[in-house]
């Protein structure tokens, strides 16, 4: 990689605490064999199993670490969805944030419009310094909502961030562009989506996981914005076709050379 | 490649829907303890093993430890695995919190345990004894002892060892030579030789803690003359920092079938410095505080093993196409079936996961009535909870691990020829398993703690009270016409239990080989009924929860209803073949000239 622009690390000024909200996606682990359901419209959710979306992962360690780093501070995590959203903001209490707010409803919205004004209307007011979300969530890959938001509050975004720190007032982050990488300054309070590289998210300890279960969890409805934009179809990719076995030998190369050059085409 | 998916929502039904594990909560220091939070810790000690233990399973077999001039290197990424491990508080997840533990129920303990040796057995050895000896000095040190070494072990800043085998004694530990002199200052001097000893040398901390029988000068011959001591490798300062090192060397590693990862040490004591844990001459004793709980361990450890393998097996069922189906064509638009659609590989699989599932539920059991016994508050509930500890331990050890051996061989089997392949992960399994059938005390040693120790005790009062937990069940599954014919099935099984229990007391009190001779056979008799207790209540509750709506999807309880028909149909009339084994008596074996062999 050329062009390499190093962070410097200018943060070093003393304990103003900070208020951090990260919002969190509930999503079905990647590794899973999907189904579509019958609607045709959504992924069928027998037998998958759930984890917060992995740059929201690493959104969360990156404000600890943060908190940590500056001794004073406190990380909230928002999500939005169904009662089983508690999970995901649970994992994120056990891994050290502070207290958590689920944004009820039944769906989550496809539309991140809609999405993003239920967040807008939570974070408003709340005295963050910095939202945090991850740079998009890894089953609908919109990569939108966070954009939304920033909007939505009149704050500055940066997305993408694979560091990140903040002082009084202000920040720096660096993003990763083709061939290298820029470093950005920002004022607070600010919204900003994380990349992968920044952090891997910790496991819950023992302890945390112990402690989540007494920190408090605000339950409110979500005020979800006008749903402009719905899914018509999803389909599953074409299954690859079956392999052919020409035969064995010398013999076959020349065979083999033509299918390669007439019919794939590869050389 | 194997995959590892930790058993979390299994683990979810029995903590939160099978066993009634919100009694705990009534106990002092387990006050916050709910089943939802049990089901969440294991839930995320589920993650850890597949996301940090898991993928250096494979690796940690392929280049296995290394010795040098004393010095144990263990395998790449094993250090930091460790650190992560221990620095989330697991090792001293069931720890009394007066000197660092996190106070959980053990039942906890040995839910992660299966979970933790399933995903990398190698590496799970290292914790594995510390938190043996934590219990240990515990129970028998004295509280200098306790509280200059027990929290860096609940922290696994520091590791532990039980020091036990030498060359000449194994199973006999009556005969061992090492010898321990004692001190003016109140320390004795421990010199000696001992083999086969785990995580006795590795890179993982800067300290290792031996637990060691040797005999005082004093001491009677025989197995009523050991004594325990507290042996570090590096003197511990009055702060607590470290201070020279001991008189204790690694003089090898041994090479083995399997647990590459697992550091097996020959450690030489040379007038080392140690401390009495425990009375003089009752370290035997002592060290069995120790040695039920590992056996248990290793119990769980083959439990998690077959699970591991099974679901390897299963995705590559799936996928594998190979011959048709006998019943008709399964797959028309490929060249041949998904092996899945083979009776014989649905047999083995069924069986695999019949077994995994069915000692799942034996061992919270056994657990739950672990934390009974330490934490009831009526004498009552602790006495007969402690006799089921007791009468199920040797079951779960040698049961568990036998069948896990045959299960991770049908799994290799599963893949034909790519099973027997290293790059498939499917044979490493087979060789991780099979130490779980000799370390421990073998699995026959077990069959005769059963049979010439656990029978016998108290005239028989263990197998009477677990007869009567197993009668209650029975009663209960009775009354639901679906289970009948299941409850019939374990009620035969019970009865030929009990007929097997009469027969070998009787043969064994005129030749004890009679006993010695169907031990074995015995004990594996009552592994079957003991599952086929706990899948018949898996039952019960399984159409209970569907009727009532319980946590999990109705096909959860659908499949346990159908592992179940499999287990009782399929594997329980074993129970048949081992009776008439058993009823045959040992003539043929006690007959047979020996010279002949
Ligand atoms: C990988 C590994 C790790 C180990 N880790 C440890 C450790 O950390 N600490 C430690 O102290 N030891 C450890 N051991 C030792 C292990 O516990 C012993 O190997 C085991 O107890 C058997 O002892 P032995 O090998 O001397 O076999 P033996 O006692 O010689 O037994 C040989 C055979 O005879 C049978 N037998 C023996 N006595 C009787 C009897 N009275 N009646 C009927 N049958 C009998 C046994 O079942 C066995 O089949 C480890 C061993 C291995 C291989």
């Amino acid at each position: 990689m050329g062009g390499t622009i190093f962070l410097v690390n200018f943060f070093t000024m003393g304990a103003a605490p900070v208020k951090i909200a990260v919002c969190i996606k509930r999503v079905p682990e990647m590794d899973g064999a999907f189904k579509i359901a019958a609607s045709g419209t959504a992924v069928d959710e027998t037998g998958l199993k759930w984890d917060i979306s992995d740059f929201d992962g690493y959104a969360v360690e990156a404000a600890l670490q943060m908190t940590e780093k500056l001794g004073a501070g406190e990380v909230h995590v928002i999500s939005l969805g169904p009662d089983v959203v508690q999970e995901t903001l649970r994992k994120a209490l056990s891994m050290g944030c502070a207290r958590a707010t689920h944004l009820k409803c039944d769906v989550v919205p496809f539309d991140p419009f809609a999405i993003a004004s239920a967040l807008a209307a939570e974070l408003q007011g709340g005295g963050y310094d910095l939202v945090m979300f991850g740079k998009m969530s890894i089953d609908s890959a919109n990569g939108a909502v966070g954009l939304m938001v920033a909007d939505l509050l009149g704050m500055p975004m940066v997305h993408g961030c694979s560091k990140l720190d903040i002082a009084a007032g202000a920040g720096t982050a660096r993003r990763e562009i083709e061939g290298g990488g820029e470093l950005v300054r920002f004022s607070l309070p600010a919204v900003v989506s994380i990349d992968e590289g920044i952090a891997r998210p910790r496991y819950p300890s023992l302890k945390g996981i112990m402690a989540a279960k007494k920190k408090p969890m605000d339950v409110k409805p979500a005020q979800l914005g006008p749903v402009r934009l719905t899914v018509q179809k999803m389909d599953l990719p074409a299954a690859r076709a079956a392999g052919r076995i020409l035969g064995e030998g010398a013999a076959v190369v020349p065979e083999l050379v033509r299918l390669l050059q007439q019919e794939a085409k590869v050389i | 490649m194997p995959t590892y998916r930790a058993p979390i929502t299994d683990y979810r039904f029995l903590l939160t829907e099978l066993f009634d594990t919100s009694r705990l909560s009534a106990y002092a220091g387990y006050e916050e303890v709910t089943p939802d939070l049990l089901a969440s810790v294991a839930e995320e000690a589920g993650k850890l093993c597949e996301d940090l233990l898991f993928p250096l399973n494979m690796s940690g077999d392929a280049e296995g430890c290394t010795w040098e001039n004393g010095v144990v290197r263990t395998p790449k990424g094993f250090k930091e695995a460790y650190k992560a491990y221990a620095g989330g508080g697991w090792i001293g997840l069931a720890g009394d919190p007066a000197y660092g533990g996190q106070g959980l129920p053990a039942l906890l303990r040995y839910v992660v345990d299966e979970m933790v040796c399933g995903s990398n057995l190698s590496l799970a050895m290292y914790p594995g004894l510390t938190q043996g000896a934590f219990e240990t000095i515990h129970l028998h040190g004295s509280e200098e002892l306790k509280t200059k070494y027990m929290p860096k072990l609940a922290s696994g800043e520091w590791t532990a060892t039980m020091c036990l085998t030498e060359a000449h004694a194994g199973t006999d530990l009556g005969m061992i030579r090492t010898r321990a002199e004692p001190m003016d200052d109140g320390s004795a001097s421990v010199s000696g030789t001992k083999i086969f000893i785990t995580a006795g040398e590795h890179d993982l901390t800067d300290n290792i803690i031996h637990l060691v029988l040797a005999k005082l000068p004093d001491a009677p011959a025989g197995s009523r003359g050991i004594s325990m001591f507290l042996v570090p490798k590096f003197l511990v300062n009055p702060d607590g920092s470290l201070g020279t090192r001991n008189g204790v060397t690694c003089g090898s590693i041994e090479h083995k079938m399997g647990i590459k990862g697992s550091a097996t040490c020959v450690i030489n004591f040379d007038n080392a410095k140690g401390w009495l844990v425990g009375e003089a001459h009752k370290g035997l004793r002592a060290m069995f505080t120790m040695m039920n709980g590992a056996r248990l361990g290793v119990g769980l450890q083959g439990l998690g093993l077959a699970d591991a393998s099974y679901h390897s097996a299963v995705a590559y069922a799936r996928d594998r196409v190979q011959g048709r189906s006998l019943s008709g064509v399964k797959n028309p638009d490929g060249p041949a079936d998904q092996i899945i659609h083979h009776a014989d590989i649905r047999r083995g699989l069924l069986f695999m996961r019949a077994f995994t599932e069915g000692a799942r539920a034996l061992s919270v059991f056994c657990g739950l009535h672990i934390d009974d016994e330490f934490r009831a508050p009526d004498a009552p509930t602790r006495e007969a909870a402690a006799d089921l500890v007791a009468l199920l331990t040797p079951v779960i050890k040698a049961f568990f691990t036998d069948l896990a051996f045959e299960s991770t061989n049908i799994g290799l089997q599963t893949l034909g020829g790519h099973g027997y392949i290293r790059e498939y992960g499917m044979e490493q399994f087979v060789r991780d398993a099979r130490i779980g059938q000799i370390y421990e005390g073998t699995n026959h040693i077990q069959a005769l703690d059963l049979v010439g120790r656990k029978l016998p005790e108290g005239g028989g009062r263990l197998l009477k009270r677990y007869a009567a937990l197993v009668a209650e069940e029975l009663a209960a599954s009775g009354q639901v016409p679906q289970l009948s014919a299941f409850a019939t099935t374990v009620g035969g099984a019970a009865k030929q239990l009990q007929d097997a229990t009469m027969l070998i007391m009787q043969r064994g009190m005129a030749n004890g080989d009679e006993a010695g001779g169907a031990a074995s056979e015995y004990l594996r008799l009552f592994g079957y009924v003991a599952l086929g207790h706990m899948w018949l209540r898996t039952c019960r509750v399984a159409l209970e929860k569907k009727a009532s709506g319980g946590s999990l999807d109705a096909s959860f309880y659908d499949t346990k209803l159908a592992t179940a028909r499999f287990y009782f149909e399929r594997m329980m009339p074993m129970t048949h073949s081992l009776f008439a084994s058993i009823s045959a008596g040992s003539g043929a074996i006690l007959d047979f000239p020996k010279e002949q062999f």
